[in-house]
């Protein structure tokens, strides 16, 4: 086997240096009921690289790839390009097999790009820090409502209509088994709800997201000033990073705490994963925040370095007590993150995010045109949402035999409401072509006709 | 004369006493941050200009800059170069971190996870589309279910902890729809940190059990916290000691007596893998940490994944979404129906597919036969080194170990050398250090895990490091040569204590920093 280095006379050597006659003995404290005597059934046995290759690559060839088609999906994970060299430059085996640096003088260059990594957010986002990555969006908005509950006292989150439906899902199992109290936004894809009214001295916080599921973009300044008027932290959710190169940062309008998805930074689709979460919040909350931080200090000989700092937060020294539970994050992707903003800087950033918008706008002025097509959305950044005259799942489905990945049906996500039916989420970025355009705009033609 | 010294030294992080006029030693370069670098009107992207459309972002366009730093593309690939060079890593070395498990991360997985099939997929893809990619997941699914014995498997957790938090909410779930409350979930003082904190952010209170003297669970310190308020309990087999739990069947029995649920924590499956199924031990939920045993890489903290296998008695609460087959073609079950009795959902999309690509690889690699070889190989490795170091350190329990070999700070004990300054020691012959005061049950711990994947003479090389520092250690008088390491490395020991105290977690411009200051 390729991968084991110890010969049959090492293992004779070895267990003679233990005093042992077999590897068995070595199993003795294993109860003998529980002993398997050869190798697991209903598995191959081992296989060289060329054989697992093609198993894999046939397995892989039986997907529709997102490149392969005119693609328009979005909803939390989007198609952006990625340089070249980001993909290279974390696949250096002193970056992706390191561990967690927790032996600072031998991972200064981890600590240095979590350092980086921080500051980013911390820019993009408009706030004061920002942690060391979270699994993704979905789970840091989960931390995030339970750091508000911690901040606050309080055991009641009040959340927007407007918030991804699965990031919904995730908060509401950990108020399920935490016990704290969700009161759920109207799910609206035209109207803004009304959030400042429901917010009551309880309320430990309100979620909204912007741009929202279905694509709106809304200034919650004066939701900002409602919640700190009543104690309440509002917690503004990011599906879609490139939109802050753009938009006014939640920073700017008064969040107290900003999680977002990265993934759109450095990191492919990968069907869902891995992702990296992206966590800031206002310097007064520091200590409650959950995850990793890297901190700038200075070692032996007064040089500046790095190091883990404020872990009397986290499980491996508070244990029950800790902000949360997570240990092992998204390292690897927020190296991804930070490398390619890196190369984008300033003015990358906002070209990207212009062409982004440049490429939704242009889109739906097309599919105005469209009969059977209306775009619901007044004012977006790269992704939004139309209402067509037949079931948006019946039509997507159709257009994926025209090879058209067409956008999210709404009702995949929420399933069972007649209003929602008939509408599609669609993003456009800038690997969108025009002539990508004019397909989906055709096939939908097509389709509706 | 103008100063050249003062000309060269653009490395503010350098310092005064360097030995170079850059602060850097040969290959050892310093490198400032991207912040200190930038320059307005470069770019390390060329993209297109940005047609003209009127704006539809309703008067939310950000307004000012932001303030990233602009490079170029070479630029940036030296500086990320010359961080990775800063880092220890498996690539370069033995990696001897106890609990977890830094085996080679081969670069066929890397390959594998990179087919378009797998990465270039969009979780939101119409199911037809992507039949490829959730036979992916459901062939990790049993293998997964197969190697364990178990009959279900959770996919979606991103890591061991929020594995850990779907397997107690899973438990919770089971408990509820009994229309029961139960409060305590007993967790042995010898646990990793995420076991505790895990159980508390499922609403239960923690109640610890102590460790008996063979470093075991204290069995009748367990049966007397039994109850029926109690939950589960939360054991690591092997456990953190490096230790098999060998009264687990009885330990399955009592728990289940009382109507509580086994937790196992199998981020030390690596041990047992194709040799011991915790189906037959009476577990009832378990993760495993991909990135641990079925070596997808750490990445310098994450990400990884943690699937979590369940008993028949879980098997109807697992959380969404999952996949079954249905006539010939997968499905993808994201919403509950009726009366189903999932626990909801713990994470958007299906998991983290990047890493199941790996991890399959590397079982399809090994199949059933080498994967049984990993364990026996990865537990005589680690009984080797607590052969050879019997005498010269102090192991914490008689052997035989499993997969880790773990001592206590005894052998050093009237050297005035503690578990950290030997770690230190150890940095500078090459290594990176062993997991220190971990397990918390255990003075001074030093726990060893070589894995599998090292060889016989990487290993000796290893134990004759180790046999020599301790050897050092004991000759009296070395406390300060041991404080001062590490000496050679890109830097020597950091002030925690000032970093935590004055914590500085982002970078400022010179003049905020500065303003911040006062
Ligand atoms: C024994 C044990 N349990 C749980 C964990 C947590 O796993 P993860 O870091 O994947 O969340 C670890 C890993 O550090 C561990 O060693």
């Amino acid at each position: 086997m390729r991968y084991l280095p110890l010969t049959e006379s090492d293992r004779r050597a070895m267990l003679a240096a233990i005093g042992v006659p077999s590897v068995d003995s070595l199993f003795r404290d294993v109860p003998e009921s529980a002993w398997l005597k050869k190798p697991v059934e209903g598995l191959p046995d081992h296989m060289g690289e060329l054989a697992v290759d093609r198993a894999l690559t046939a397995m892989a060839a039986k997907s529709v790839t997102a490149g392969s088609a005119p693609f328009f999906i979005g909803g939390g994970a989007y198609k952006h390009h990625v340089p070249a060299s980001v993909d290279h430059l974390i696949q250096r085996g002193e970056f992706m097999t390191s561990y967690t640096p927790y032996q600072p003088e031998v991972t200064q260059g981890t600590l240095q790009y979590l350092f980086e990594f921080q500051t980013q957010v911390a820019l993009i986002t408009g706030m004061d820090v920002a942690n060391a990555s979270m699994y993704d969006g979905s789970t840091a908005v989960a931390e995030a409502v339970v750091m508000a509950n911690r901040v606050t006292r309080r055991e009641k989150a009040v959340v927007s209509g407007g918030l991804h439906p699965m990031y919904r899902e995730v908060i509401d199992t950990h108020a399920r088994f935490l016990g704290f109290e969700v009161v759920a936004g109207r799910i609206d894809p035209t109207s803004a709800e009304d959030l400042i009214d429901r917010i009551d001295d309880k309320t430990s916080c309100v979620v909204v997201q912007n741009p929202d599921f279905f694509g709106n973009l809304r200034d919650f300044t004066k939701l900002a000033e409602a919640c700190q008027a009543r104690g309440a932290l509002l917690i503004v959710a990011v599906t879609e990073i490139v939109s802050l190169g753009a938009v006014k940062s939640p920073g700017e309008m008064g969040a107290d705490i900003v999680v977002a998805e990265g993934q759109s930074i450095g990191n492919a689709l990968n069907f869902g994963g891995p992702y990296v979460g992206l966590f800031a919040t206002r310097d007064k909350y520091v200590r409650q925040m959950p995850g990793r931080l890297a901190g700038q200090t200075v070692d032996a000989d007064g040089r500046r370095g790095w190091v883990l700092t404020l872990s009397t937060r986290e499980q491996h020294i508070r244990r029950e007590k800790a902000t949360s539970n997570i240990c092992t994050n998204s390292g690897l992707c927020a190296l991804a993150f930070t490398i390619h903003m890196s190369l984008l800087g300033e003015d990358g950033f906002t070209r990207l995010a212009a062409l982004n918008h440049a490429a939704a706008a242009s889109l739906a002025g097309k599919l105005a045109g469209v009969k059977g097509v209306e775009v619901l959305t007044g004012s977006f950044f790269n992704e939004f949402t139309v209402r067509l005259s037949k079931p948006a799942a019946e039509v997507v489905e159709a257009l994926a035999e025209k090879n058209i990945l067409a956008g999210i049906p709404v009702s995949r996500l929420i399933p069972g409401r007649d209003d929602l039916a008939n509408l599609l989420v669609i993003a456009a970025t800038e690997v969108n072509t025009e002539a990508d355009m004019d397909a989906l705009a055709k096939g939908l033609t097509e389709v509706l006709s | 004369m103008s100063d050249w010294s003062k000309a060269v030294s653009a490395f503010k992080s350098a310092g005064e006493g360097a030995p170079t006029m850059t602060g850097n030693l040969g290959l050892q370069l310093e490198e400032p941050l991207i912040f200190e670098q930038g320059e307005d009107g470069r770019c390390g992207v060329d993209l297109p200009p940005v047609p003209k459309v009127e704006s539809k972002l309703g008067g939310l366009a950000r307004k000012g800059r932001i303030g990233l730093p602009g490079l170029s593309e070479p630029q940036v690939v030296r500086h990320y170069t010359r961080l990775s060079q800063k880092n220890y890593a498996i690539d370069a070395g033995l990696y001897p971190l106890g609990s977890c498990t830094m085996k080679h991360n081969p670069r066929l997985n890397e390959k594998m996870a990179r087919l378009p099939g797998f990465s270039d997929v969009h979780p939101l893809q119409p199911v037809s589309t992507v039949q490829g990619a959730l036979e992916l997941i459901d062939t990790l699914a049993h293998w997964l279910k197969t190697l364990t014995g178990m009959p279900a498997v959770a996919m979606s957790p991103a890591a061991g902890a929020h594995g850990e938090l779907c397997g107690m909410m899973a438990i919770r779930a089971a408990i509820e729809a009994k229309g029961e409350r139960r409060t305590r979930v007993l967790v042995p003082e010898s646990a990793h940190g995420t076991n505790p904190a895990t159980a508390a952010a499922c609403g239960y209170i923690v109640d610890p059990i102590p460790a008996n003297a063979r470093g075991r669970v204290d069995i009748e310190a367990f049966k007397a916290k039994l109850g029926d308020d109690v939950a589960a309990v939360m054991i690591t087999n092997p456990n953190t000691c490096g230790l098999f739990e060998s009264e687990i069947i009885e330990i399955a029995e009592l728990i289940h007596s009382v109507g509580g649920y086994f937790y196992c924590d199998g981020a030390n499956f690596n041990a047992i893998v194709g040799r011991v199924r915790p189906g037959d031990l009476g577990v009832d939920a378990m993760h495993i940490n991909l990135h641990k045993t079925f070596s997808t890489p750490h990445g310098g903290g994450g990400p990884g994944a943690g699937p979590v296998v369940l008993s028949e008695a879980l098997a109807k609460f697992v959380p969404m979404p999952y996949v079954v087959q249905e006539a010939g073609s997968y499905k993808l079950v994201e919403h509950e129906g009726e009366g189903g009795q999932n626990f909801g959902r713990l994470k958007a999309f299906q998991g983290q597919m990047g890493m199941f690509v790996r991890a399959l690889t590397y079982m399809m690699s090994h199949g059933a036969d080498g994967l049984r070889q990993v364990a026996s190989d990865a537990v005589l490795n680690a009984n080797y080194i607590l052969a050879r170091l019997k005498d010269e350190m102090s192991p914490a329990f008689d052997g035989p170990c499993m997969h880790e070999a773990l001592f206590d700070d005894t052998f050093l004990k009237g050297t005035g050398v503690t578990t950290l300054d030997f770690a230190k020691a150890m940095i500078d012959e090459g290594y990176h250090p062993m997991t220190m005061y971990f397990p918390l049950v255990v003075h001074g711990a030093l726990l060893i895990e070589p894995t599998e994947t090292e060889s016989k003479d990487a290993i000796d090389q290893f134990i004759a490091v180790l046999g020599g520092l301790a050897q050092r250690a004991k000759q009296g008088d070395q406390a300060d040569w041991f404080r001062a390491a590490p000496r050679y490395t890109p830097r020597r020991r950091l002030d925690e204590t000032s970093a935590a105290r004055k914590p500085i977690l982002r970078w400022m411009p010179e003049t905020e920093s500065k303003e911040a200051a006062d």
